[in-house]
């Protein structure tokens, strides 16, 4: 089967070949398992990102699979080769550093001539290429500047030139971003989706900035802990979070204890909810519904519709493009998000401090996660 | 090649540490001459407290860096200061000069300020050379040592701290004593205690710089060992290298503890 | 103290604060000097002291002497090869200290020899060196005759090498401590072999150190007499013994003086060409 995804709303092939799995990759940092047993294949030309909260393991990780550290357990294979024990310096792989590395005793052509010259390449050939690389990132002209005299953006970009002059198979990304400022680093997200597109180059995107991932990436593994809470495509980690965490991790969740009545229907602290065809529980079973703020649909007068309580607005936060309600209904909290649009019409209305209003769950939004409550901060 | 390395270092350690640990070894060795151990012994120590000229010895050595050390570390800060918050002509001819006591050998130093004092002597009978020649000397280079370590410190200082205390109404010599002063003091304190063992380990500007009757431990050292090994002088060694330790100990404790 | 009310108040600051050090600079730094320098143009009296006529002849004894040009030979030539020796001790201990889980204690015993009183660091060689002396008691325990190690050329290296080596390691050290190693990764990501990605990557970051460390040592290297007085008496003499010797039981203190502003000129040329390498930031950093 071809896989088919979807970024951004264009339809997006992906190579048949794996171009890098790991196979069951441990590793540990004294008592601590700083990556945890996982396993994961990437194909050929994708984008794929590791995305998770600071110290979760995703740097130790990427680092195994450029060859700066051995896992204790598991295999690395690049290319359909087994690459565990084999050195940074004879893998197709190339690194864009957190903090760049950039090499501060030489210019930006020397920087990106570097990795040619370790592979003994002839001068006008390097030289050609050089030129290539410094148009792909759109610095002509930068050769003979000192990096330390370059801006945070441009940096990064030669660092990407760097590692991309070499034609890797797969380029590893450890939070290239992170040190930019907000508006530089949106732009670059851009840049950067538009290279890997155009090279096919298979990029592993280190972050833990759940947006960049959602924008950039074909398939997400999210993180935690050392271990792979949940890997797919990017809609479906959004849409479908299998987990708590991932729920909260990714975007805002509401998340409602329910116990099961019948496969398709549960008692929660504000009701009794139907659900979706596609969900079949035991009865008796104990779940977390996970439904996501803008999801909420809020009524001035009762709706006809299935999953409907009243609530009570207390607090509402006004960030602009959105109106944020905080909800509360029978102890619980929930938060709401509405569009700040100027039609008025039902679902679509605006209200006031501590008015009484009705809310609406639709069954096909409301997200079963089975298997408890464990790990529901993220950042615990 | 980890081990390579720390093989090397252990082994550097050795080297360093080895004459050091064969002076100890010595001062409590029974026999007289020759490195053979014979016993054990307290003998040497006794005799070199018995020995009054060393205590007048050490008095000399620490008068000497005492005094040297606070003029060289009032005047060292002073200018320090109004080297950074001034700009003035032959500032750059000042810094420069700054570096000479530093960088040129201690030869030189010793004969030019001898030089300076026989000169001066010839035209008006006065200074003979005294511990007053020596603490003249020592204060030359200890003020280039301060100078440069409390600049560094004063350059790391936030100016707008200054400019606080001014608008909240402080005079500059206020200023000076409640803002500026306590900030630069953890490098005035730095550079004293630079100066004050620059002193007490120097030789060769004390050995042109001394006259009769001014000798310090350093000179004593020098002319014991010219005149053969003595077991005294590994007691006294000895007694040096543990003060040594036991300040630099003390030191880096109190560091620690502060940070 | 930036800027006081009036130019008469800034001028009474200033003279406050530079005022006396600047006094005292010039009285006991830069008036010996340039009497130094009047004095390497006199000549020697009867009884040793300086009297006209002024002129070269010192300086033209000096370079047109075989023997003073060996002794300036000779002052480099171990000057150099105890930095050499220095360097290839101190370069790799600097980085094992660096990456070592104990480095404060490293530090200290380092730092140790470093404040331990420079004439007894000398006299731990003759005692090592001396004809009944330690190393001698090795020799013989093996059966050999013993040696004659004192005074020697050898001893003069040991000890030269010995007392400086602390000089070398400690801004070393501090130029290893603040190396960004991730560029050692980098340079293997980029398929640099292990011995290349130091040379290229982690090499060029210690230079301004090694400078630093080789102007440390070389200086007062070329410059001591008690090392080679001590351990090379009568065999060894080096620039810095020919200008005690003139100022001491020669008595031609024109001829030591001018024996005096050869080393500083030298020591000047060399800072000179450090300070166009490294500007004068490298300076500061010497103290
Ligand atoms: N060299 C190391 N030694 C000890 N612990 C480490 C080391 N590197 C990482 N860790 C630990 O492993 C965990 C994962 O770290 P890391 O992979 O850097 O996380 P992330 O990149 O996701 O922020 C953290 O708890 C960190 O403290
Ligand atoms: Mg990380």
């Amino acid at each position: 089967m071809e896989p088919t995804l979807f970024r951004g709303r264009r339809e997006r092939k992906l190579g048949q070949n794996l171009a890098v799995r790991l196979e069951g990759i441990t590793k540990r940092f004294g008592d601590q398992k700083a990556v945890d047993n996982v396993s994961l294949d990437i194909r050929d030309g994708e984008f794929f990102s590791l995305l998770g909260p600071s110290g979760c393991g995703k740097t130790t990780l990427l680092r195994m699979i450029a060859g700066f550290d051995t896992p204790d357990e598991g295999r690395v294979i690049i290319g359909g080769k087994d690459m565990t024990e084999v050195p940074p310096y004879l893998r197709p792989v190339n690194t864009v550093f957190q903090n760049y590395a950039l090499f501060p005793h030489m210019t930006v052509e020397q920087n990106i001539a570097f990795g040619l010259r370790m592979k003994k390449m002839p001068r006008d050939e390097i030289a050609r290429r050089v030129q290539w690389a410094l148009e792909l990132i759109n610095l002509p002209g930068y050769e003979k500047r000192r990096t330390d005299q370059m801006s945070g953006g441009q940096r990064q970009r030669i660092a990407l030139a760097r590692a991309l002059v070499n034609e890797p198979e797969v380029l590893l990304l450890d939070e290239p971003l992170s040190a930019l400022d907000l508006k530089l680093r949106q732009e670059l997200r851009v840049d950067l989706m538009n290279l890997q597109e155009r090279l096919g180059i298979t990029f592993i995107f280190v972050t833990h900035d759940q947006e960049e991932a959602l924008v950039m990436s074909d398939r997400i593994a999210v993180m935690n802990k050392g271990r792979i809470e949940q890997l797919g495509p990017t809609e479906e980690i959004y849409e479908l979070p299998k987990t708590a965490f991932v729920a909260k991790f990714i975007g805002d969740s509401n998340l409602i204890p329910a116990q099961a009545l019948e496969p398709r229907k549960v008692r929660t602290a504000l009701g009794e909810f139907v659900l979706d065809e596609e969900d079949a529980l035991t009865p008796g079973q104990e779940v977390l519904l996970s439904i996501r703020p803008e999801k909420i649909r809020l009524f001035r007068d009762k709706p006809n519709l299935p999953n409907v309580f009243r609530a009570r607005i207390d607090d509402i936060i006004y960030t602009g493009s959105e109106n944020q309600y905080v909800l509360l209904a029978d102890g619980q909290r929930l938060m709401c998000e509405t569009l700040n649009q100027d039609i008025q019409e039902p679902g679509h209305e605006e209200f006031t401090y501590d008015e009484e209003v009705w809310v609406a769950l639709t069954p096909e939004k409301l997200v079963v996660i089975e298997g408890g409550v464990e790990g529901s901060n993220p950042y615990a | 090649m980890k081990r390579l390395l720390s093989i090397h270092a252990w082994l550097v350690f050795a080297f360093l540490y080895l004459p050091i640990a064969v002076i100890v070894a010595l001062s409590f060795n029974q026999s007289r001459f020759g490195v053979r151990f014979t016993g054990f012994t307290f003998d040497w120590y006794v005799r070199l407290f018995s020995n009054e000229r060393i205590l007048e010895y050490l008095t000399n050595t620490l008068i000497v860096a005492v005094v040297s050390t606070v003029v060289s570390t009032v005047l060292g800060t002073l200018l320090a200061v109004g080297l950074v918050r001034h700009r003035f002509r032959w500032q750059n001819a000042l810094r420069y000069l700054l570096y000479v006591p530093v960088v040129v050998p201690d030869v030189v130093m010793g004969i030019s300020l001898l030089l300076l004092f026989d000169v001066v002597r010839d035209a008006i009978g006065w200074p003979r050379l005294s511990l007053f020649t020596i603490i003249l000397a020592h204060i030359s280079f200890q003020i280039a040592y301060v100078t440069l370590v409390v600049r560094a410190r004063l350059m790391l200082l936030d100016p707008s701290l200054e400019e606080a205390a001014k608008d909240l109404g402080a005079t500059p010599w206020l200023t000076f004593r409640e803002v500026t002063l306590p900030l630069i003091m953890p490098g005035v304190v730095s550079g004293a205690l630079l100066a004050f063992s620059l002193s007490l380990d120097d030789f060769v500007v004390t050995f042109f710089t001394a006259g009769p009757g001014s000798t310090t431990l350093p000179l004593y050292i020098y002319s014991s060992v010219k005149l053969g090994v003595s077991p005294e002088i590994h007691a006294l060694s000895t007694l040096m290298v543990g003060i040594t330790i036991l300040v630099l100990l003390l030191g880096t404790l109190f560091w620690r503890k502060r940070a | 103290m930036r800027e006081a009310a009036t130019p008469w108040e800034r001028l009474r600051q200033m003279l406050i604060t530079v005022g006396p050090g600047a006094l005292w600079l010039g009285l006991f730094v830069l008036i010996p000097t340039l009497i130094m320098l009047v004095a390497s143009l006199m000549s020697r009296g009867s009884l040793g002291q300086l009297v006209p006529p002024f002129g070269l002849h010192n300086y033209l004894r000096f370079f047109s002497d075989p023997l003073f040009l060996e002794i300036i030979g000779r002052s480099l030539w171990i000057g150099l090869w105890s930095t050499v020796f220095i360097m290839l001790l101190g370069y790799p201990l600097a980085f094992y200290i660096a990456q070592s889980r104990h480095k404060e204690v490293l530090l200290l015993l380092v730092v140790i020899p470093f404040f331990t009183n420079f004439l007894i660091r000398v006299y731990a060689w003759i005692v090592i060196f001396q004809k009944e002396g330690l190393l001698n008691g090795l020799i013989t325990a093996f059966g050999l005759p013993p040696a004659e190690l004192l005074p020697s050329t050898l001893a003069v290296y040991v000890a030269t090498v010995y007392t400086y080596l602390p000089f070398f390691v400690l801004p070393l050290y501090a130029a290893v401590e603040r190396i960004d190693w991730s560029q050692l990764e980098a340079a293997y990501d980029l398929g640099a072999r292990p011995i290349r990605a130091f040379w290229e990557a982690i090499f060029p970051q210690t230079v301004p150190g090694l400078f630093e460390g080789f102007l440390l040592v070389f200086i007062p290297a070329v410059g001591t007499f008690v090392i080679a007085d001590l351990l090379g008496g009568g065999k060894v003499t080096l620039i810095g013994n020919l200008i005690q010797l003139q100022f001491g039981s020669a008595q031609n203190w024109a001829f030591g003086s001018a024996a005096s502003m050869v080393l500083m000129a030298m020591v000047l040329l060399g800072l000179w060409l450090y300070a166009r390498t490294q500007g004068e930031k490298g300076l500061d950093k010497l103290v």
